[in-house]
């Protein structure tokens, strides 16, 4: 395995995923959905936005039960991570097996001005910093990986993937200065109704 | 400490049921559930709706989703929703009251029809907590909300659930039985 080099971005961390992706659903939320769209669209692609922040993860295991034979990934910041801790623990609980999440880890509100986060170093009375992935275990997760170098990450993608899920995946990238929060792709409404067709759920 | 637990073991202690009974049996939801064709009860128990939780864990006919708070029920339930399956939101107005941007986002944003039963706490019965301000706000966030509920109050209005679910799917436009409940 490459080692961890620190060079992925959000944007080449997402690049390689789409590189890989076939016909998995993806839902992004707040800038990996910015970062995503500029990669082009595709019809299985969840983009929520507008969303309740720290939701996506909860998105992705209703998906991933309704849709038990298809892959469905869910890309989501560190933030919006902390914001919704508890549905890691509903996920274990259900273990759909084909749930992936993706949380791109940069340690500040990226899109309301990079602001960080109480999980990191700065932020901490004690010093130190949080470790999602230790969190994602002891919350139940069996598949655990974490990446910040671009090598390492395109190496492995295909077998992360490719596990027995819920999976949890960690990767660290930098924020990214004066980055704005995503523009919604249009009509929330209307996008959720293409969507279930274009999943086969569009006779309801 | 061994003899103190032995002595408590042997003393007879008359078990105190606080559980107060529910305007409908376990039987009762399952059956409504199922006729309705609801393929996911997205849920957190309180005290009555607690009651059903066996025979809910139990059904065959759909699944529980368990969720540590009820923001989380919202999503979960429009990602069933749009996979396909038919969710049911099953939770109490405490938790209506905390999962606002969730629901909103849900039913407002993207305009998924969710359906939801809503234990209304304390509206028969305020001895536990006198002046719940539950009874103060509820109806109003939902209003607010712009949710179309039916209040039910009696056992006879198992009907209306019915009727009020088949409406809200019919219109394509989320919707709440809201259960009024007793102790806390």
């Amino acid at each position: 395995m490459p080692p961890q080099t620190g060079d992925l971005s959000l944007i080449e961390s997402l690049r390689i995923l789409e590189a890989v992706r076939t016909d998995e659903v993806v839902i992004t939320a707040m800038g990996a959905a910015r970062e995503w769209m500029t990669l082009g669209s595709h019809p299985l692609d969840f983009i929520f936005v507008p969303s309740s922040m720290g939701q996506a993860t909860s998105l992705g295991l209703g998906m991933a039960l309704a849709q038990p034979d298809r892959g469905i990934i869910v890309c989501n910041g560190d933030g919006s991570t902390l914001m919704n801790l508890g549905s890691l623990v509903t996920i274990t609980a259900l273990a759909p097996k084909n749930l992936t999440l993706i949380t791109l880890d940069n340690g500040v509100y990226e899109v309301t001005g990079a602001q960080e986060t109480v999980a990191s170093t700065g932020r901490r009375a004690n010093g130190g910093d949080v470790n999602l992935c230790e969190i994602a275990r002891a919350c139940g997760f069996e598949s655990v990986y974490e990446f910040d170098g671009r090598e390492s990450w395109r190496s492995q993608v295909r077998d992360v993937l490719q596990n027995t899920g819920p999976t949890f995946v960690l990767l660290k990238v930098p924020p990214i200065p004066g980055a704005v929060g995503p523009k919604s792709p249009g009509p929330a409404p209307e996008r959720a109704r293409q969507f279930m067709q274009a999943i086969g759920a569009g006779s309801k | 400490m061994a003899e103190f637990r032995q002595l408590y073991a042997s003393v007879s202690i008359p078990r105190i049921h606080l559980r107060q009974t529910c305007m409908f049996t376990s039987d009762q939801i399952v059956d409504l559930l199922t006729e309705l064709g609801i393929t996911h009860v997205v849920y957190l128990p309180d005290s009555t709706l607690g009651q059903w939780n066996d025979a809910l864990h139990a059904a065959s006919q759909f699944t529980v989703v368990q969720v540590c708070r009820e923001g989380e029920a919202w999503a979960v339930a429009a990602g069933l929703y749009l996979g396909g399956a038919n969710p049911l939101v099953m939770i109490q107005c405490t938790g209506l009251f905390e999962s606002g941007d969730a629901l909103r986002n849900a039913v407002h944003d993207f305009q998924l029809p969710l359906f939801a039963i809503v234990g209304y706490r304390s509206y028969l019965n305020q001895e536990t907590l006198p002046g719940d301000t539950c009874l103060k706000f509820t109806e109003p966030i939902l209003n607010a909300w712009e949710l179309d509920y039916r209040l039910i109050t009696k056992p006879d209005q198992l009907d209306e659930i019915r009727n009020h679910y088949r409406a809200c799917q019919s219109s394509e436009t989320p919707g709440v039985a809201l259960l009024a409940e007793g102790r806390a």
